[in-house]
């Protein structure tokens, strides 16, 4: 088992709140430096969340808001009353008035306060569904907008007809976009896994993928090792699970740009 | 805040009562968890997903470590999730729920078993392992491999 399929059993277990100890600051350390397990981590919560919204039940009972509201608006400081001295001395009066504008003071600022929570809140609600959709816009195209995103244009190693890949992968943030298209459909049971050819060393599983109807496909940062050195990109037929290594003769390979 | 609680209570309670199996348990996370998103309305942003899926994922852990009596492990601020469905509509979550029931219910026993042990009773790998008789190495596999069978499922 490769070291990056290790973080990637270990990854799940980090998402569902099971690592702990020395595994899980192993995989804190390796975050740091890691977009790629980054940002898996972010789809196995979301994976995660799939399983806890199928959860289902009886709704909450009616009591529960009323405490919920009620601890709300506690929450809200206000000020203890000063105790007003014993004498009842005009002063003494005087002291109580002033007392209870401050009270009334307080209940107006907690009112205000309450209001001004209450739309930071569905403000942040509102604005979420805009914001991340441009967030993974920005992931996804990052790659392919960098200045110095590494081009590799893969072609069929026998013609025609025609396959095409393009490969953009960004090393420092271990980001890695492919999109293909003319791809011959695959027997049953198949699918194709693109490598990541390194200078030295063994090919680097960078994603499976089976094209669509019209033969078009894509991957999208599949985990890899942080830093990994492209020198090249190469396509190869294997098991739709996937292979560690190439089992077939490589079909497309990358030819620069 | 009524408004969201409105929206979500019953994710959030239902999450929380799977997990403890216990009415007043559940409530007490269901306060707690609307409580922390009134004290830290920024801890949720646009990177952490849709607020449904945030909120039950807030609410599982929070329940898991009131189950084993165990500190929060997490974060809510540093829970990040990619984007998943918001499910804030019964139909919608019904729908969803049956079709993560049709994906587990799929799955070899072996894995499903594992999958709920870790997820609903927030057992680590090493207590599955113990208690199946199974490698470590293949409850970890299990674990995730399940993860990602439902993230195709509702890819697809």
């Amino acid at each position: 088992m490769s070291e990056h399929e290790r973080y990637a059993e270990d990854l799940a277990l980090y998402a569902l709140d099971a690592l702990q100890g020395e595994d899980r600051a192993r995989v804190d350390e390796h975050l740091t430096t890691c977009a790629a397990c980054r940002l898996e981590l972010e789809r196995l919560r979301g994976d995660t969340a799939l399983l806890a919204l199928s959860a289902t039940g009886p709704r909450p009972p009616q009591r529960a808001r009323q405490r919920l509201l009620d601890a709300v608006a506690r929450e809200a400081r206000v000020p203890k009353m000063v105790k007003a001295s014993q004498r009842r001395s005009w002063w003494g009066w005087l002291g109580w008035a002033a007392t209870a504008a401050v009270v009334i003071f307080a209940l107006s600022l907690w009112q205000e306060n309450s209001a001004l929570r209450q739309n930071l809140v569905s403000a942040s609600f509102r604005a979420a569904q805009n914001r991340r959709e441009l967030e993974e816009l920005r992931r996804i195209a990052a790659p392919i907008l960098e200045p110095e995103t590494q081009r590799v244009t893969l072609v069929a190693a026998k013609a025609p007809p025609q396959p095409q890949g393009k490969a953009f992968y960004l090393r420092s943030r271990g980001s890695l976009v492919f999109l293909a298209n003319n791809m011959p459909p695959l027997p049953p049971q198949k699918a194709y896994e693109l490598w990541l050819i390194p200078a030295s060393g063994a090919p680097i599983p960078a994603g499976v993928f089976k094209p669509d109807a019209r033969g078009n496909a894509s991957v999208v940062n599949p985990p890899l090792p942080a830093g990994a050195e492209a020198k090249t990109f190469a396509i190869t037929v294997e098991n739709e699970a996937g292979s560690p290594a190439p089992t077939t003769p490589v079909l497309m390979v990358g030819v620069g740009e | 805040m009524a408004e969201l609680y409105d929206r979500y209570s019953s994710v959030v309670y239902a999450v929380a009562l799977r997990v403890l199996g216990d009415t007043g348990a559940a409530e007490d996370v269901l306060q707690e968890v609307f409580l922390q998103l009134w004290r830290r309305p920024g801890a949720f942003d646009a990177a952490r997903g849709s607020l449904g899926s945030w909120l039950a994922v807030i609410t599982r852990n929070r329940a898991i470590d009131s189950l084993r009596k165990r500190r929060p492990e997490t974060d809510i601020e540093d829970v990040v999730l990619s984007v998943a469905p918001d499910l804030a509509a019964d139909a919608e979550r019904t729908r969803a729920a049956e079709k993560v029931r049709g994906v587990m219910g799929g799955m070899a026993p072996a894995q499903r078993s594992a999958l709920e042990m870790a997820y609903w009773e927030g057992m680590s790998h090493s207590e599955i392992a113990n208690k199946t008789g199974e490698p470590l190495g293949t409850v970890k596999t299990r674990i995730r491999t399940g993860l990602i069978a439902l993230r195709k499922a509702f890819q697809s």
